[in-house]
This record gives C-alpha cells, sequence and structure tokens, in this order.
C-alpha cells in the first residue's frame, strides 16, 4: 500500500493566552488540539466536523505550519515538517495550499484579482508568463479571463472565493485544506462551489482536508470523516458509517441537531438534545471531554478517558459506552 | 456580473475625498501658498533683510508701502512671512517625512515581529513619549549642539538642518503607534496568511501587503506630523532657539515668537498676521488629514 | 384562522446611498396571526432584514419607508416616537444574531431584563420586577436563573446569551416577536436548544414569532407557514407542508434543489448571482437566473396570487407545473 499524502500523529496544539501585557503574566493554556491522529490518502477527501471550540481550524492551520505545533508529528509525502527550514519547508508549500473561510478577508483589497492569483507564482519564483496561467486559473475555476484587472470589492462573495481556489490551485498542489469554504456562501451559491471542488479533485486528483460544521455538505463531498469535540477526535471512519451507523453518542447528537429541510421527516424523527454549552477549551472535562453533556456519562467517564477503539461498523470512536 | 466599471480602491479613495469641501478647499489654500513660497523672489515685495525705505521705517502700520506693515527696523512684514513660511513649511515637511519613516519602520516591524520584541521597543516608544517636550527638546539641543563632530552631520544649533533632526527625534512615536496598530490589525487578516501559507518571505509580507494596506493611517499621521512639526519650530523659535541664519533669515516660529513684544506695544500687525497664517496652515492641514482618514476607511474597501 | 396581529401592505424601503438609491424591499405584503410561527426565508439582497427593521422603525433617516404596517390595529409607519418606542419591546419585539452586541457588557444581565421590564410597565415595583426578571431567566432555561442573574453578559455563554436576550424580549408578552437570524451565528448543538426555547415561548405565550433565516431546514423544523423573499419581494407564500412538497416558485425550487441530499452526486445550483438592488433587474426579479425565463418575465414585476394551496409570483406556475409532470 502506498503512504499516505498526510500523516498526523499524536497532534498537540497549545495556545497562551497572555492575560495582559505587562511585568507580570498568568498564563492560561489554551488545549485547542490534544493527541489528534489521521491520515490522508492521495486523492481522498477526509472531512473534519465540529463545532467552536472543538479544534479543526487549528488543525488545518498546523498541517500548513501556519502555526507551530506544540508536539506530535506531521509528516507530508512521507516527509516530517517539523523543525525544517524556511528553504526547505518553502519548497514543501507547493505541494500544499489552503482556502479560508471568508472571502471577503482572503484576498488583498489593495491588489487586482489577478495579481493575488499570481502571487503564489511570484513567491516561489516560477518562471514564464504569470498572465497565461493565471487567465486559465480564472476559467478553470469558472470565471472569466479579464477578470483579472479587476479588484475583489467588485465581485460577489461566491466570486471571491472562486478567486482563493483558483489562487490555491496556482502551485498545482498535491493537498489543499478548505477551511470552512462555503459557510460565508449564500445557500443557493454553495452548490456551485461544492460541485467546483468536486470537478477539480476528478480533473486534477488533489487531495482535500475539508473542514466545516455543515454536515450535509461534508456528507456531499468527503471520503472519510472525523469528529472533533474539545481538541480530540472522537469519532473517525469512512462516511457511510459515520453516518448511518454513528456510534459515539456526540455524532450522534450532532446528527440529529441538523435539522433535515423536510417538514414531515423533520418532525417526525426523535431529537436529543444536549444540555448546556461546549466547555472552555481552557479547562477541559476530566476523563472523557463530552461527559459534562453526555446522556450516558457514568464516572468511570470521568475518571478515564476512552480511547479510539474499532467498532463493528468498520469506523474508530473514543466512548466508554458506545452506541 | 459586475455593474460598474473598474474603480481601483485609490480612485475611489480619491472621489471619497473630494467630497469633503473643507480638504480641497484647503488644498487650494495650501497650494496658493506653496506657489507663493516657491516663487518666493517674485512675489515676494522685498528682500528678506532689505528696508522698506528710508528711515521713518520702523513699525509701520499695514499701507501701501507695506501690506503687513513693517517690524521694528522696517523691514516689510508680508516679505518676511513669506520667506519665514518657506522656511517653516521645509521644516516641516522634512521632520514630517524623515519622522514617518522612521515611525513606520519601528512601527511596522514592532507589530509583525511581535512579543517581546514588539514590549521593548513599544517601551521605548512610551519613554520617548514620556518626556516633558520643550525640557527634553531644550536639553537635547545644548547637549548635542555642543558636540563636536555631530555638528558636521546634523549642524550647527541653529541651523535649520539641526531643528529638522531635533524636531524628528522626537516626533517619529505618534507615527510608529499608529502603524504598529494598523499592523496588528492585518497581520491576523487572512491574505496574509495565504501569504505565508505560499511561503513569502516577513519582508514581502511587510512590503508588498502590510504597507500598501496601512497608506490611509500613514498619510493622516504624515499631515498631522507637519503641523506638528510646525507648531514645535513655532514653539522653539518662541523662546528663542529657532533657526538663525543670521543674515535676518526668519521662519514662522521667529515671525510668531516676535508677537509676544507686539501685543503690549500695540503693533498688532506684528502678532496678527504671522498668528493667522500659522493658524490657516494648521487648519487646512488638518482638514486635509481628516479627510485623508474618511477617505482611506479600510470598511470602504469591501465595497459595501 | 385566528386572529392578525402584524399586517403588512404595499412595503417600499429605498436607501439613498452614494452610488445611487438603493431599493431594498420593493412592495411586500404579509400577515402574522396570533400564536403562528412565520417563517422568512431568503438570500442577500432579498430584503428580508429590512422589512421588519422597516416595522420596528429601526431604519435610519436615510431610509425612504412606504406602504402601510399595521400592528394590532394601529398603524406603525409614520406614527410618532412615542407610539413607537411603547410598541417596541411592548407589542413587538426583535432579536437579532448577535447576542453579545445587543447585550450591555457593563450592566448585569438581571438589571438589563428589569430595565425592559420598566420601560413598559411603569408601575411595577422594583422588587416585583427583580422577581420577574429571574422567572423569565427560568422561563428560558437557564439554570440557576437566581443566581445568574447578577452576572455580566461575558461570564455567559453564546446560547445563553441568546436566551437572555429572548428572555427580555419577550419581558413585556409582546404579540410578535421577530427573530432576524437568531441561530446562525450559534454551533448546531446550540441552535436546537434555542429553537426549542423559541417554540416553547411560542405556545406558552401565544406570541407569533417571525423566524427570518436562509436556513431550509430550520424552517422546516418549526415554522407554520413561510414566506419566501427574493430581490425586495415576496416570490412565494404558503404552508410549510406544502411549501417544500410542492414549491411553485422557480427560486424556492432553486433552492431545495441545491440542499446536498443523499443520493445525489452533483448538486444542483441556481446559476448566476444574488441581486444588486441599486440596479434592480426589470420585471421579476429573479429573471435573471431563472431557466424558464421568457419575455414576459421581463415586462414588469409580478405580484403575488393564489396558486392552489400556496401564493406565488411567478407568471407561468401553471405551465411549469405541468411540464414537470410530464418530465
Amino acid at each position: 500500500m502506498n503512504q499516505p499524502l498526510l500523516q498526523v500523529e499524536n497532534l498537540v496544539k497549545n495556545f497562551e493566552l497572555r492575560a495582559n501585557s505587562g511585568i507580570r503574566k498568568t498564563k492560561r493554556i489554551v488545549q485547542a488540539v490534544s493527541d489528534v491522529s489521521f491520515s490522508v490518502d492521495k486523492g481522498q477527501t477526509l472531512g473534519i466536523v465540529g463545532e467552536s471550540g472543538s479544534g479543526k481550524t487549528t488543525v488545518g492551520r498546523c498541517i500548513l505550519q501556519l502555526l507551530d505545533i506544540t508536539s506530535g508529528t506531521i509528516s507530508f509525502e512521507g516527509k516530517t515538517l517539523g523543525g525544517l527550514s524556511f528553504e526547505e519547508m518553502r519548497q514543501i508549500r507547493r505541494k500544499m495550499q489552503i482556502v479560508f473561510q471568508d472571502p471577503f478577508a482572503s484576498l488583498d483589497p489593495k491588489m487586482t484579482v489577478g495579481s493575488s492569483i499570481a502571487e503564489p507564482l511570484v513567491v516561489q519564483g516560477v518562471a514564464g508568463n504569470h498572465e497565461e496561467k493565471v487567465a486559465s486559473l480564472l476559467e478553470l475555476v469558472g470565471l472569466a479571463a479579464d477578470h483579472a484587472k479587476r479588484f475583489p470589492h467588485e465581485f460577489s462573495g461566491g466570486q471571491r472565493q472562486r478567486v482563493g481556489i483558483a489562487r490555491a490551485l496556482a502551485l498545482d498542489p498535491a493537498l489543499i485544506v478548505l477551511d470552512e469554504p462555503v459557510s460565508a456562501l449564500d445557500v443557493s451559491i454553495q452548490a456551485g462551489v461544492v460541485n467546483l471542488f468536486g470537478d477539480l479533485q476528478k480533473r486534477l486528483g488533489m487531495s482535500y482536508v475539508f473542514i466545516a460544521h455543515d454536515l450535509s455538505v461534508v456528507r456531499h463531498i468527503a471520503d472519510r470523516v472525523a469528529v472533533m469535540y474539545l481538541g480530540k477526535i472522537v469519532e473517525i471512519g469512512d462516511k457511510k458509517s459515520i453516518y448511518e451507523h454513528p456510534t459515539h453518542p456526540y455524532t450522534k447528537a450532532l446528527l440529529s441537531a441538523v435539522p433535515i429541510p423536510n417538514p414531515t421527516t423533520e418532525r417526525s424523527r426523535s431529537r436529543i438534545m444536549l444540555e448546556g454549552d461546549v466547555p472552555s477549551p481552557v479547562n477541559p472535562p476530566s476523563g472523557c471531554r463530552f461527559r459534562t453533556r453526555c446522556w450516558k456519562a457514568t464516572e468511570l467517564c470521568a475518571s478515564s478517558e476512552p480511547q479510539l477503539v474499532v467498532r463493528p461498523t468498520g469506523q474508530l470512536s473514543a466512548c466508554h459506552f458506545p452506541e | 456580473m459586475t455593474e460598474f466599471a473598474t474603480i481601483s480602491p485609490k480612485r475611489m479613495a480619491m472621489r471619497r475625498f473630494l467630497s469633503h469641501k473643507a480638504a480641497v478647499g484647503s488644498c487650494v489654500l495650501l497650494s496658493i501658498m506653496v506657489l507663493a513660497v516657491i516663487l518666493a523672489p517674485i512675489s515676494a515685495r522685498y528682500g528678506v533683510n532689505e528696508s522698506v525705505r528710508k528711515p521713518p521705517n520702523t513699525f509701520l502700520p499695514p499701507q501701501k508701502l507695506a501690506w503687513f506693515g513693517t517690524d521694528d527696523i522696517g523691514r516689510d512684514l508680508y516679505s518676511r512671512l513669506i520667506y519665514g513660511i518657506r522656511v517653516s513649511l521645509i521644516i516641516g515637511l522634512f521632520t514630517a517625512v524623515i519622522s514617518t519613516v522612521i515611525g513606520c519602520v519601528v512601527g511596522a516591524v514592532a507589530g509583525f515581529r511581535g512579543g517581546r520584541f514588539d514590549d521593548i521597543v513599544m517601551r521605548v516608544t512610551d519613554l520617548f513619549l514620556a518626556f516633558p517636550f520643550l525640557v527634553a527638546l531644550l536639553v537635547i539641543r545644548n547637549t548635542l549642539g555642543s558636540i563636536g563632530w555631530l555638528i558636521a552631520i546634523i549642524g550647527d544649533k541653529s541651523s535649520v538642518r539641526f531643528i529638522v533632526f531635533l524636531l524628528s527625534f522626537f516626533g517619529w512615536m505618534g507615527v510608529a503607534r499608529i502603524v504598529r496598530g494598523q499592523v496588528l490589525a492585518l497581520k491576523e487578516r487572512e491574505f496574509i496568511e495565504a501569504a505565508r501559507a505560499v511561503g513569502a518571505t516577513r519582508r514581502y509580507i511587510v512590503r508588498r501587503h502590510l504597507l500598501p494596506n496601512s497608506i490611509g493611517p500613514i498619510m493622516v499621521a504624515l499631515s498631522f506630523a507637519v503641523v506638528g512639526a510646525i507648531t514645535a519650530e513655532s514653539t522653539l523659535a518662541f523662546f528663542g532657539y529657532g533657526p538663525q541664519a543670521g543674515d535676518g533669515a526668519t521662519s514662522l516660529g521667529i515671525l510668531v515668537g516676535a508677537a509676544k513684544g507686539a501685543v503690549q506695544t500695540g503693533y498688532w500687525w506684528i502678532a496678527v498676521f504671522p498668528c493667522f497664517a500659522l493658524v490657516l496652515i494648521s487648519l487646512a492641514i488638518n482638514f486635509i488629514g481628516d479627510a485623508l482618514r474618511d477617505a482611506t476607511d479600510p470598511r470602504l474597501d469591501r465595497g459595501e | 384562522m385566528s386572529e392578525l396581529v402584524l399586517s403588512i401592505r404595499d412595503l417600499r424601503v429605498t436607501f439613498d446611498t452614494p452610488l445611487g438609491p438603493l431599493e431594498a424591499v420593493r412592495g411586500v405584503d404579509l400577515d402574522v396571526h396570533a400564536g403562528e410561527m412565520m417563517g422568512v426565508v431568503g438570500e442577500s439582497g432579498s430584503g428580508k432584514s429590512v422589512t421588519f427593521l422597516a416595522a420596528m422603525g429601526l431604519l435610519p433617516h436615510q431610509a425612504k419607508v412606504s406602504g402601510s404596517v399595521m400592528l394590532n390595529g394601529q398603524e406603525m409607519l409614520g406614527a410618532s416616537n412615542k407610539v413607537l418606542r411603547n410598541m417596541r419591546g411592548g407589542l413587538m419585539s426583535m432579536i437579532f444574531q448577535d447576542p453579545l452586541s445587543a447585550l450591555n457588557p457593563v450592566h448585569r444581565v438581571g438589571d438589563q431584563i428589569v430595565e425592559m421590564l420598566k420601560a413598559h410597565q411603569q408601575k411595577m415595583s422594583d422588587k416585583d420586577a427583580a422577581k420577574r426578571a429571574v422567572e423569565l431567566l427560568d422561563i428560558v432555561g437557564i439554570p440557576q436563573a437566581s443566581e445568574r442573574a447578577h452576572q455580566y453578559p461575558h461570564e455567559f455563554s453564546g446560547g445563553m446569551r441568546q436566551r437572555v436576550v429572548i428572555a427580555i424580549a419577550i419581558a413585556n408578552n409582546p404579540k410578535v416577536l421577530i427573530a432576524d437570524e437568531p441561530t446562525t451565528a450559534l454551533d448546531v448543538t446550540v441552535q436546537a436548544q434555542i429553537l426549542e426555547v423559541i417554540e416553547r415561548v411560542q405556545k406558552s405565550f401565544g406570541t407569533a414569532v417571525v423566524l427570518i433565516t436562509h436556513d431550509l431546514g430550520v424552517i422546516a423544523r418549526v415554522a407554520d407557514r413561510v414566506n419566501v423573499m427574493y430581490a425586495g419581494c415576496n416570490v412565494e407564500k404558503g404552508g410549510v407542508e406544502s411549501l417544500f412538497d410542492h414549491p411553485s416558485h422557480p427560486y424556492t425550487r432553486g433552492l431545495l434543489a441545491s440542499l446536498p441530499h443523499e443520493g445525489v452526486e452533483r448538486l444542483t445550483p441556481i446559476t448566476g448571482f444574488p441581486p444588486n438592488m441599486l440596479m434592480p433587474p426589470p420585471g421579476c426579479g429573479f429573471a435573471p437566473r431563472c431557466s424558464h425565463v421568457t419575455d414576459a418575465c421581463l415586462a414588469s414585476l409580478p405580484s403575488l396570487r393564489t396558486f392552489s394551496d400556496l401564493e406565488t409570483a411567478c407568471i407561468r406556475a401553471e405551465e411549469l407545473v405541468v411540464k414537470a409532470g410530464l418530465s
């Protein structure tokens, strides 16, 4: 079996909150990502779902080394990504890119769209005529070549997002991290962009790490899904198993909470209501982090942290009392 | 698709600027002033040290011979004002440019690097700001002015060059703060992260992204720095430490400084015209600065 | 049908912008009956929020508003400031997307509810008001209400804050509660809780709720009747089951079709872009994106008309049903 394109092992990322700037600082540590492991194969899409505080966005940033990780290993094409020099990392950056959530903030308002798309080529010192490449990229994402001269504010949200995608494709990366790429778009526009991701993948064969909170979109596009809660992966496996036979209570609750756009089905199905809110990642609960909202929680859950274990339906989940 | 023609952010900002009538008026006023000042030998009616006529020529009130009257040794105030404004504008401009450059570099580096470095730099900035301005100015002036080898570089303590240096020394802090604030805000924006994700160096990001997006606040800071410098020069001159080149050369500050004597003696024109000129210049630059701030408001770049 | 509490007729709102007049709302008719949950669906440029901001009298002076907004039989547009103040928080309340900015960070949560109570029930004593505030916090599901009433907004999580906002909004038992995207900024598990609170309030107090959202799933879950808006107009209205089962307007159909659902390889987006209301398209607002557009559609802005058990603004509604039946 070929080695996976991306391998993440025991990733930990903590943030220090500086309570105040001055002489004395009280340190509080936010455990954003705590011991997360997964892999992504060539041409595959891994969906990472979770709510606020789950750490999914941080995972995306860590993969791209936009954040320094606290501990753990991230390997890309077999090469470990920690401790590389700026130049070595820059070589690797050609092969992994990112598309951001906010179509307004992800483009420099003072640069033309064409310059933004060409920026990766410029920074990486790619020789040749960038104009042609930019034109072909624009067409690839469903925009027109003469849009290159325009500025971001002249485009709608969906179009700006396409520009962001074109920029991410400029260096022909093997892996693209998609960080909530459609959340900020109108519903009628989302479908077009989601289709675009699928088409591009069929055509160019890259892998995706698709980070989102919208479970229905993830279901549509992902091959495998990881469910995160408070910095940990609570369930991971292929899409079918996760959506049809979820084994972790949180996954069940999450699926239950997403409203189905069909009044008859939606009102007749049984719903799981979680109590309370997501605890703070500064002080996560002991043992199983989900126990404070779980209807099955016992003392065992507080004293012992469940590990990811293979279930009969094929996926892994971390629960003492799986469904 | 889009229904508007391509409007670059620069042109949008220009449009917004031009809608501020006070600022546009100020631009016109300043342009006239600058023109008059550049064409000095032509626009001035007399030389800077030239007597209006043979004595009696001292303290003549405004009249056809001398539009703004004459001073204590019979020189035309109008002409002296033109020459004086020239010197002050030069001081103001150079000081503003130098302190803005220093402030930009300090602010951008501190803001972008952050952490301990940022803390140290900002504490140094605070230190500079904490000094009682006038006292520090005078102390530094006298100390540095007596160091022999420095004089060769920054000029004698009565020269324009020295004053520019002195005022820049104390003028960069405001700009540094503004630029740092802007950089801090921009640092977390996704387009910066996108540049990092492609392997851009820090220097590239500062040059290509941070500075162009900070032009607005920088220009505003620049305009206020000009006013600050001109006012500071006037303050110095008021206390007798202005640029004295000897051969009757004057500055706006010196002319304003002469006002203190005029109040008691009743020669009102000695006070009114220079002070009025100073106020007018300050107001004009302030209006322009305000309009610049509105014109370059980053929120409006989103096309909302 | 129960009594009419809010009746909007031919509402038009135009904003004067530096780039020209922006027609945000172009002739909206809406009826809200006592105790019902009315869903208002729309995307950017639909005018869904502006419609209700106008009804509350919350638009800035530069907005030109015309038409009629009858609340409990009284005309609100052009009413005196006194009438409007009595209305807001009294007969009709509005809650918004971001609970953090809706709450004053320097006042305790209980005090903010008391403030709302006393604004409309001046004769209420401080003691009674405080007591009622705790009761309201309890009703919206805040645990340990009497202690938490003394806390500040930043001590609450996002979902809890939104509950506080709801408590303030229902303090004076309004006839209508307008909720403008109340759950959009919240996590999906919290969204479920908040929707449950809103439903509970609706059922126990008989409050009519106008739920403005872009999420069709939310509509399917809680709405009784639905109003679909596009480009500043109503394009379709009807009962929630009917609308989802046999939508008559191409926009509604397109919206439903573009949602991810099982077994679908490729999603069906609605081609084109959201409308630019500075230069609204001639005729039907949806025409530029509609795959069934004809010349008649571009001629004039169509108005709502009855069509089986719905109301639709599509002039080709009958033909298109037949077409769908044949295919």
